[in-house]
């Protein structure tokens, strides 16, 4: 069980029609490899988020799936085009079947 | 210029030794580049991957890849306990295509990028990353 989730994402306020924008994000999750050991010497178990996607207006922009080799507290960065106002939609899938959302609006101008 | 049977076999044999020898030095990774390739050729060129050379922490490492055109691209730690990183799919909002995250290495080792690139084929790139301190919690 994660805790203490908190996706967060930087997304411009507003772009010109067409242009091509750098979309940074990071989920606060403490991604357990099922590698470590614990005081006792047994396995700590795997917990880490495995897929991250980012879609807008419906259309997807990025979809990656994450190995326990990602870092504590996964970040992405990557660029999406901007063809009309709308809504960047991110979603992180957990290992333990939770989902984490968050979304931000782009304007045209 | 005359082989006798005997030289010309230790020739195809050491031939043979050179092409089969990089490619068996980790199987798991073979296999996780095989399952993303389904057994195509890699080319050398196409696809940039960005490391530091020495990473003195390695529970985060910075890692940038990108390839033009790719619909996808596969990251992977040779040296890790379990090779597989990550894999980008690029979808057809995708700005550019290339993508930078931090990574866990174990240790010293090489990262390598496979990219699927707009023609279905694939290409490669390796870079070796220094680790001073792992970071897989051995």
């Amino acid at each position: 069980m994660a805790s203490d989730v908190k996706p967060r994402v930087k997304v411009p306020k507003s772009a010109a029609a067409g242009e091509v924008i750098t979309i940074k994000s990071l989920i606060s999750h403490k991604m357990e490899s099922g590698q470590r050991k614990d005081g006792d010497g047994n396995l700590i178990p795997r917990s880490i988020i495995n897929r991250f996607t980012c879609d807008f207006n419906g259309q997807n922009v990025i979809d990656i799936t994450l190995e326990p080799a990602i870092s504590t507290n996964p970040y992405f960065e990557f660029e999406a085009q901007v063809p009309e106002a709308g809504e960047f939609k991110f979603t992180w899938y957990d290992d333990d079947g939770d989902v984490y959302e968050d979304s931000k609006p782009i304007a045209i101008g | 210029m005359e082989f006798t049977r005997r030289e010309t076999l230790a020739l195809g044999a050491g031939a043979a030794l050179m092409t089969v020898l990089p490619f068996r030095a980790n199987a798991a990774v073979d296999d996780v580049i095989n399952e993303f390739t389904g057994g195509a050729a890699v080319a050398d060129s196409g696809v940039d991957l960005t490391a530091p050379e020495i990473a003195e922490n390695g529970n985060t490492v910075p890692v940038a890849v990108s390839a033009e055109g790719a619909s996808a691209i596969l990251l992977l730690a040779a040296g890790n306990p379990t090779p597989g990183v990550a894999k980008f799919t690029f979808g057809p909002l995708a700005g550019s295509h290339s993508a930078s995250t931090r990574i866990r290495l174990a240790g010293t080792q090489d990262v390598i990028a496979i990219a699927q690139l707009a023609d279905g084929t694939f290409a490669r790139a390796s870079k070796t990353v220094k680790v001073t301190i792992g970071g897989c919690g051995g």
